[in-house]
Order: structure tokens, then C-alpha cells, then sequence
């Protein structure tokens, strides 16, 4: 199979790559990339955990091709923290423990980066549906919903 | 072991204080790497062929044109992976399942393996390999399976633990009793009995990361295994039998997990790597995908249990009564047994008897799944006890407390027991404003109580002293949800210095003597005693340098607050040393200052939950939600009270999951249905409400904190308290586990029609 | 001397009888001698048998001592999640 010579921005730097047609956005930015923040939980788009951001969109990078990064900005896990000053979001996921193993936590980083991009003060239910999509089997999700509600609290206050 | 674990009732400056951890920066920024995060130069792609069929003899396997596809390194079969355990039934059984030998056992059974360039490759290969099946009648339904009709999946057992050896082989390898008193004589005297019995489906631990590992074999036989583990050290041991290797030769690093539960405590995959990077002569990478997670490894079992309690007009229970039947998969397993242990161990009971029967089904091989076995038993015992609280017409609360174990009492699994919490957990749900809390039309409230046991185990530890008085602990129990955070604090207690001056890592196998699996909530208990002992022979090595500084006996040096302390008049011009000045003089004191550490952590302490749910049940739909949850749990000591909450809130999350949704389905032909998150549905945040949590502690006698395990006990209860919550929403009494929507209905509607 | 209490499966291979009185002074010599007194119990001891001592879960110290008058009962050695 040919490969695709694609042109993309990743958390603000230009990257160029050859992926072969089929292959998803979430395999280029870790086997091809090293870019390993993204995880595989299913393949399927079932649980989020490689959840990226796409031009402002929240996508599942294993719903997503390569081919298809073509000339977009992606967003990882990776770009989240400005040198070493970790986002207010990762910062209140220390505190408020709201990550066991961690698989999960890129992906709930994303996703809750840009539900809080879309609506700067979430109500716990708009917090509990703009998470759906991602899964936690380790924390019952209690202490994500807190985390999510004290950074939305900092970020107005920013 | 020169060392007393006993409880000393201290106070502290450190434990029980709530610390960044000290892995978390990894895991906020995506650098943390897990199974599937590493890799290796010029290593391939691992991928394996598993039977589509529950029950087949392999006739043959045909290789060839797999093998000449342009990029394959390696193929395998059994035939690689060549028997070499010895008469040893349970690692034969492991190899089994890691490459099926002469059967495929289930949907899913492993029968070859390639290695390949790349994944696209090393799919088409798995396409090329012919498997000549003879298909077998199967049967995945535990009480079908243990009806003696059923085809049988291993001519060679015959039930264990009966008075005389059966005269024809089954599909029940053990039956095994406990109990003490007379239950005849206790159910003649009671004025209300409830018998019923009970169903729970078979779930999976659910992990979102799936089995990964990266097996490097090199010519000169000497290997490195990369591996997402509850127990490298286990996994070391297994993998170098089951490959005849040395131990030592095969240096296995466990990477961060991502969840386990108990389904990371045996191989699956690991065997067949190595044995594909063998063969290939380069490393290979072998990643699950999600639906070979549910198909082939996991999960628990399913059960079918019966119960029966009575009691007199007072409300004292005069005698209890289960018979468990819990399948294990295609291999024997203790699964039964445990939840005949575990079934009544709440209780005082006078005359108690439970007996379980271990039933092979063609399902994957049952693996632990936190606090294995008690969730269902507690389901079926706790639902019976709420029923017979009704009929009494006493509070479900009171009735508990009046029967609770304490103390003194003899447990239904045999000894008595020490100092316990099942009591004060009682009470406090008794007095928590969540039982005042008002409920609306549609809704119930129920509670329930669990047990589980905590182990100890095989512990190694090794602390080290920088130059600079910064600490270095390596220890050998995986950190599964916080341990690290939780050992460092402990380091710090006793040295007596900050918790930002300790930083402690996992260990892989070569740096570190033989630690056990993971398991049972022994994480923080094990590891804090082996870190509390090597940081008390670290002590005594500081006393003596700063005793050999000042030129007086050792005996007058005391360690306090992280310094050493000459005590008494005559030093009263010796100003204390502190274990930075200590550290910082050591290379002209005697070299390196360390302590290590190897034990038995054994003496965990049983602990005992709580917990209260509400539930709104929609009549229409018959769908259920959560809307309040509390867990009051014993922790013994809480070692750092924020990941002690989210033990118990996870486990109650898991447990909501398995009493509303999650189940394997099996198809006629007996293939599992719903192998991926989207059919397997386990609770997302929207499905949940928070979750209210009360940490008691009472300490473990056996610990010198007090510390007893908490990371199981909390997925006991929640199958039966939200079985009765539903119960009281309803008005009828839920006896199959998950409650689905169609269950809930059909229920409801064989209530309007009886 | 020490009684011993065994559970219910495990009597069943020590002459159907649940308790032992047995001169044992730690978890070694006890299994031991139970294991030359009934045979049967050979395999079940290499699976592994757990030994509580007034209540106390002991699985693998096999030096611990075992204290006269002590309530003493064994079960299944269990593994966890
Ligand atoms: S891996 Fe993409 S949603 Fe699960
Ligand atoms: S912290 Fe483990 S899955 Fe979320």
C-alpha cells in the first residue's frame, strides 16, 4: 500500500508523516509519532481514552485517519501544559485525586478541556453528560466531577 | 524477622495527611507509560488466532502459509509452548489457556500466534492459518453445566470432596462445606424462615487498559518481559516455567497499569510472546484488543445460589443456610468455595452451613475480580436478610446490628474473630442523614453489608538514603491506585523527615527480592509493614553512625523527628544530628545507609462495609438510576484518606455496574455476544451520582498503624443494597443480578398477573 | 498439645473428624504431623492451607508459633482480586 504524505499542526508545531491510507489518527500519533499520551482503551470509540481535539472539535483519534489530520490543528494531552506550568485542569486532577491507575485521565483532560472551552461554568450534570463518552472504571467519577467543577472555578477567576 | 508488626497507637505527622502523589505529574501530562507505551528497536507485531468455537477438538493446524507470507518472523501452536510443568495441575492449566492444547475450551481460546513486521501483516497471517475443528456439544450456564447431562468438558474429574469418590466424571470438580452448630435443630426453632435463590451473571473486571507486553527472548537465553501486572514477580515465575527458563535469566519491569481488579494476576499473553520472540530471535510487542479482553481473559463467575435464614419473634437469627454454585470457566478453581466462606461472615450465628460447588462451563477461565466471589454471595444472603427483617416487621438496620458479629463471635468460615468493624459500619449508616434523606414516588432506598478477608503476603522492600538525606523506596507491590503516595508517607512517618524527601518507585525483578501478586487489598498493607521495618533498620544504622560521630555507646541514641538524639545529662553539649547531616558524612562513617527489608506481611485484618443506596425505577421502562449512594468502611488506618475514598467509590461504581447492567451474553452456539463497551456497558459519569463516603478505623492489631486492606471490601455490598433499594421501590423482590430493564419489567409484570 | 479445628472439606480426608488434638509448637510441625497421622491431607497442604490463630489469618508464616489454649482453625489458603 502507498503511504499518504500528510501536513499537520500538533499543539502548535508543524509535523509531516506518511500513514497508510486505513491507518487511525490515534496510531500515527503513537507508533509513528511517540506521541503515547493517547490510549487505546477499545479501538471503537466506546471509551475515550484517546480522545484529541481536531480543529476545536473533541473526536475519538481511533475514529479519526491520519490521512485525514491533513492541514488541521490537533490537540493532544501532550501540548495541555504550558512548559512546565501544568493547565489548571491538570493541576486540580492532582488535587482532588481524580485519577486511580490513569489510564483514563489524557482523555478526560481533553474532553473536559473542551467541554470547559464550550461552557466556562457547568452545572455537575452538564459536567456528568459532557463526560459521558469517556470511561473511568477506577473512581466511581466522584472525584473527576469535582476536579472539573474547582478547575472551571480557577479558569473564570484566570 | 526480628520485627513486631503489632499495633502501637501512635500519632502521627505524616500518615493519613493527603499528598500529591508522587506518579501524578506522569499521568496528568501523558508521560506515564503503561503496556502498550514501550517499545523496542526492531520489535514486531504479536497477534493471536482464538477459536471461534466454545467447545472443539483441534484436529490439526496448518501453518504453512502463514509462515511464507512476506513479513512473518514467527508462527506458533502449543506445540512451541511444550509442556513442561511437571505434574503441576494449575500450571498446566494455565498453559493450557495461554495455547489451547487438544480442545478449545471457549469462544475466544487461544490456538496460535504470529509475529509479523507490522499489525496489517500479522492480521492477514492470523487468516492464513487453517484450524480443523470438530465441534462439541458446550454449555455455558452454570446450573446447566452441573446438571449431570451436560457434555462434559474434562472426562478426568470427578468431583472433589465428596464422602466417596463419584463413579462418573462431571462437570463439578469440588464441592466444599463450612458452618458450625446445628441447622436442622436452629430451623425448628424459628418462627420465620425466607428461602429463595438467587442468580448473578457472569462480568468482567473491565479495565480500560487492555493486556499489553513487550517479550524480548535473546540468543544467549536471557530475557526482558515489559509487562502491564498486579505481580511481575508471579508473572516472572510462571513465564520462566512455563518457558523452561531460569528465573533469574527473565527480568520482567511492570509498567504503569492501567486497572486490574484481579484480572492481572495471571498470564495470558506473556507465555505466547516470549515464545513468538523465541522463535522470531527479536522482541515482540503484544497488545489485546477490547473484544479479545472479554472474549479470553477476565472474567468472574456467574452463580446460582440458594439461601435460606430463620429467625425467632425477637429477631435473633436461629440458623442460616447457602448452597453456592459458581462457575469457574473450562479449569477447576476455588471460586465456590470463597463465596461459601465469605456468605454469612457478617453474622453471629449459632448454627450456620454453606457449601459450594465449583462448576466448569464453557466460559473463559474465571479470574479474581476485587474481593472474588463475596459480591454474589453477598447479593443473594443480604437480599434473604432484608426479607426476613420485613417479615419480622423489624428495620433492616436494627435487625443487622442485633445479629452482627463482633468481637469474640465465631465466624461462619470457622475462627473467631479479633477486633472487628462490622458493628460501628452498622451504626453509623444507622445515625447518617442519608437515611433521613426523603424519597419520592418510584424510589427506594436499600442497605447491605459485605466482608472480606485482606491478605498479606511475600513483601520485599529496599530503602535508600542519598548522600544528600533524600530516600529512595524501591518496593515490589505494584502501585494499582495511589500506593506510592501512600508507602512514601509511611517512609516519612518513621524516619521522621517531609514526604517531598521520599520518592518511591516499583521495582523490577532483578533489583529486588520475590514480592507475591497485587492481590487481596495487600498493596498498602504488605508494603507499608516491609516499608516500616526497612526504614526501622535504616534507623538503627543512623543511630549507630551518629553514635560512632559523638564517640558514645549506641544505646544512648535515640531517633526523634528525623534526627539522632544523644539522651541523657552527660551529652547535654551534643546538639541532635540531623539524617541530612547523617547522610551527607556517610562515606566517612561506613559507606552507603540503607535499609531493607524482607518478610511474611502476614495478619491482615478482615474488614467490614456498609453501604446505603437510593434508586428511582422508572415503571415504565423499568430502567434504574442511582440517585444517592453512602459507603461507611473500615480501613483500619487510612494511610492517605483521599485514595482510600476512592477505593471505596470505585468499587461501588463497579458494583452499581454489575447489580444494573453489565453481564456476558452467549449466543445458542455458545460465542459471547457483547465483547466490546459498547454491548458490555459499564456506568459513565452521567450514570452515576457522587459518591458519599465514611472511612471508620479500627485498627488491625497485626500492623503497627492499625492499617487492614480496604481496596475490595467496597464491591460486596452493592449488589444486594441496590437489589433491595429496588426491592423497596417496587414492591418486588429482585432475585437475578444485573437488573436490566427487562428484568425489572418482567418482574413487575409477573407480579400483576400472580 | 493444641486442638485443632479443621473445615468441613478438609475433615473429610482427616478421618471425618473436624477437630485434633495435636503437640505442635508452630504451623510447621503441625502440618507435619497431620500430615503423617491422615495422608489424604498431603495434596491440600501443597495447594495451600491457611492457619487461623485466635483469629488471626495466617498463610504463609509457617514459624508462627502456636501459643497453648490458642483457638486455632485452618482453611483454604485463598487468593484475592
Ligand atoms: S480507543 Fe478510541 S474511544 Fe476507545
Ligand atoms: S483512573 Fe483508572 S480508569 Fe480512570
Amino acid at each position: 500500500m502507498a503511504g499518504v504524505a500528510v501536513s499537520t499542526t500538533i499543539n502548535g508545531d508543524a509535523v509531516e508523516y506518511l500513514c497508510q491510507p486505513d491507518e487511525t489518527l490515534l496510531e500515527v500519533l503513537r507508533d509513528r509519532l511517540g506521541l503515547t499520551g493517547a490510549k487505546e482503551g477499545c479501538g471503537t470509540g466506546d471509551c475515550g481514552a484517546c480522545s484529541v481535539i481536531v480543529d476545536g472539535r473533541l473526536v475519538c483519534s481511533c475514529l479519526v485517519l491520519g490521512a485525514e489530520a491533513e492541514g488541521r490543528k490537533v490537540e493532544t494531552i501532550e501540548g495541555m501544559a504550558h512548559g512546565d506550568q501544568l493547565h489548571p485542569l491538570q493541576q486540580k486532577f492532582l488535587e482532588h485525586a481524580a485519577l486511580q491507575c490513569g489510564i483514563c485521565t489524557p482523555g478526560f483532560l481533553i474532553a473536559a478541556k473542551d467541554l470547559l472551552a464550550k461552557n466556562p461554568s457547568p452545572t455537575e450534570e452538564e459536567i456528568r453528560f459532557g463526560l459521558a463518552g469517556n470511561l473511568c472504571r477506577c473512581t466511581g467519577y466522584d472525584k473527576i466531577v469535582r476536579a472539573v467543577q474547582d478547575a472551571a472555578e480557577v479558569m473564570k477567576g484566570a | 524477622m526480628n520485627f513486631d508488626p503489632r499495633f502501637s497507637g501512635r500519632q502521627f505527622a505524616s500518615v493519613g495527611t493527603r499528598p500529591i502523589r508522587p506518579d501524578g505529574v506522569d499521568k496528568v501530562t501523558g508521560r506515564a507509560r503503561y503496556g502498550a507505551d514501550f517499545n523496542m528497536a526492531g520489535q514486531l507485531v504479536g497477534r493471536i488466532l482464538r477459536s471461534p468455537h466454545a467447545h472443539a477438538v483441534i484436529k490439526s493446524i496448518d501453518t504453512s502459509k502463514a509462515e511464507k507470507l512476506a513479513g512473518v518472523k514467527a508462527v506458533i501452536t502449543a506445540k512451541d509452548l511444550p509442556d513442561l510443568t511437571d505434574g503441576d495441575a494449575a500450571m498446566y492449566d494455565i498453559l493450557d489457556n495461554c495455547m489451547a492444547r487438544k480442545k478449545a475450551l471457549y469462544d475466544g481460546h487461544a490456538v496460535a500466534a504470529v509475529a509479523a513486521i507490522d499489525a496489517r501483516i500479522a492480521r492477514q497471517a492470523l487468516k492464513l492459518i487453517e484450524v480443523e475443528y470438530e465441534v462439541l456439544p458446550h454449555v455455558t450456564d452454570v446450573d446447566e453445566a452441573a446438571h449431570h447431562h451436560a457434555p462434559l468438558i474434562n472426562d478426568q474429574v470427578f468431583t472433589e470432596g465428596l464422602e466417596e469418590k463419584p463413579a462418573k466424571p462431571s462437570n463439578v470438580t469440588k464441592r466444599t462445606q463450612f458452618g458450625h452448630g446445628d441447622v436442622h435443630a436452629g430451623f425448628a426453632k424459628a418462627d420465620f424462615i425466607v428461602e429463595r435463590s438467587f442468580k448473578t451473571e457472569q462480568t468482567h473486571q473491565g479495565y480500560i487498559e487492555p493486556h499489553a507486553c513487550v517479550a524480548s527472548v535473546n540468543p544467549d537465553g536471557t530475557a526482558d518481559l515489559w509487562v502491564c501486572t498486579q505481580g511481575h514477580f508471579v508473572y516472572r515465575q510462571h513465564c520462566a516455567q512455563l518457558l523452561g527458563m531460569e528465573a533469574s535469566k527473565l527480568r520482567v519491569t511492570s509498567s504503569e497499569i492501567g486497572g486490574g481488579f484481579g484480572g492481572k494476576t495471571h498470564v495470558w499473553a506473556e507465555p505466547v510472546a516470549l515464545a513468538l520472540s523465541r522463535k522470531a530471535g527479536r522482541p515482540v510487542k503484544l497488545v489485546m484488543t477490547r473484544d479479545e479482553v472479554f472474549r479470553a481473559s477476565g472474567p468472574t463467575s456467574a452463580t446460582s445460589i440458594d439461601v435460606k435464614i430463620g429467625a425467632s419473634k425477637d429477631g435473633t437469627i436461629t440458623a442460616a443456610e447457602a448452597t453456592l454454585r459458581y462457575s469457574c470457566g473450562p479449569y477447576a478453581g476455588s471460586w465456590a468455595e470463597i463465596g461459601a466462606m465469605t456468605a454469612f461472615a457478617c453474622y453471629k450465628l449459632e448454627n450456620v452451613k454453606t457449601v459450594g460447588y465449583e462448576v466448569l462451563v464453557n466460559r473463559p477461565k474465571t479470574a479474581a475480580y476485587r474481593a472474588p466471589s463475596a459480591p454474589m454471595a453477598a447479593f443473594a444472603v443480604e437480599s434473604a436478610v432484608d426479607e426476613l427483617a420485613h417479615e419480622l416487621g423489624m428495620d433492616a438496620v436494627d435487625f443487622r446490628i442485633k445479629n452482627a458479629a463482633q468481637e469474640g463471635t465465631r465466624a461462619s468460615y470457622g475462627p473467631v474473630y479479633g477486633p472487628i468493624g462490622i458493628g460501628p459500619t452498622l451504626e453509623a449508616v444507622k445515625h447518617h442523614p442519608h437515611m433521613k434523606a426523603p424519597l419520592k414516588a418510584n424510589q427506594g432506598r436499600g442497605m447491605a453489608c459485605g466482608f472480606w478477608f485482606n491478605f498479606g503476603g511475600q513483601t520485599c522492600t529496599d530503602l535508600n538514603i542519598g548522600m544528600d538525606g533524600s530516600v529512595s523506596l524501591a518496593v515490589g507491590t505494584v502501585d494499582v491506585g495511589g500506593s506510592r503516595a501512600s508507602l512514601s508517607l509511611v517512609a516519612a512517618e518513621e524516619l521522621g523527615i517531609d514526604y517531598s524527601h521520599v520518592k518511591a518507585i516499583v521495582a523490577d525483578t532483578s533489583s529486588l527480592g520475590y514480592n507475591d501478586m497485587t492481590d487481596g487489598s495487600r498493596g498498602t498493607f504488605s508494603s507499608s509493614m516491609a516499608t516500616i521495618s526497612a526504614a526501622r533498620n535504616a534507623i538503627k544504622i543512623l543511630r549507630e553512625r551518629a553514635a560512632q560521630t559523638w564517640d558514645i555507646p549506641v544505646e544512648d541514641v535515640h531517633w526523634e523527628k528525623g534526627h539522632a538524639i544523644a539522651k541523657g545529662e552527660k551529652y547535654g553539649n551534643l546538639s541532635p544530628l540531623s539524617l541530612k547531616e547523617i547522610a551527607a558524612a556517610s562515606g566517612k562513617t561506613g559507606g552507603p545507609i540503607a535499609g531493607h527489608s524482607e518478610l511474611v506481611a502476614d495478619g491482615a485484618g478482615v474488614s467490614f462495609a456498609t453501604h446505603i443506596c437510593d434508586v428511582e425505577v422508572d415503571p415504565e421502562t423499568g430502567s434504574t438510576r442511582v440517585i444517592r449512594y453512602t459507603v461507611v468502611q473500615d480501613a483500619g488506618k487510612a494511610v492517605h484518606p483521599t485514595y482510600v475514598e476512592g477505593q471505596y467509590q470505585g468499587g461501588a461504581a463497579q458494583g452499581i455496574g454489575w447489580a444494573l447492567n453489565e453481564e456476558y451474553i452467549y449466543g445458542k452456539d455458545g460465542r459471547l455476544q457483547n465483547a466490546g463497551f459498547l454491548d458490555y456497558r459499564i456506568p459513565v459519569c452521567s450514570d452515576l451520582p457522587m459518591i458519599d463516603t465514611q472511612i471508620l478505623e479500627i485498627p488491625n492489631p497485626n500492623h503497627p498503624y492499625g492499617v487492614r486492606g480496604v481496596g475490595e471490601t467496597s464491591i460486596v455490598p452493592p449488589l444486594a443494597a441496590i437489589a433491595n433499594a429496588v426491592s423497596n421501590a417496587v414492591g418486588v423482590r429482585m432475585t437475578h443480578i444485573p437488573m436490566s430493564p427487562p428484568r425489572i419489567l418482567a418482574a413487575l409484570d409477573a407480579e400483576r398477573e400472580g | 498439645m493444641v486442638e485443632v479445628t479443621l473445615w468441613g472439606s478438609l475433615s473429610a480426608v482427616a478421618g471425618g473428624k473436624a477437630r485434633h488434638e495435636i503437640e505442635a509448637k508452630d504451623i510447621r510441625e503441625l502440618f507435619r504431623k497431620l500430615a503423617e497421622q491422615y495422608p489424604g491431607i498431603e495434596p491440600w497442604i501443597d495447594r495451600g492451607i491457611a492457619v487461623a490463630i485466635d483469629g488471626t489469618i495466617y498463610r504463609d508464616t509457617w514459624s508462627k508459633e502456636l501459643p497453648e489454649g490458642a483457638e486455632i482453625f485452618l482453611l483454604p489458603r485463598l487468593a484475592g482480586g
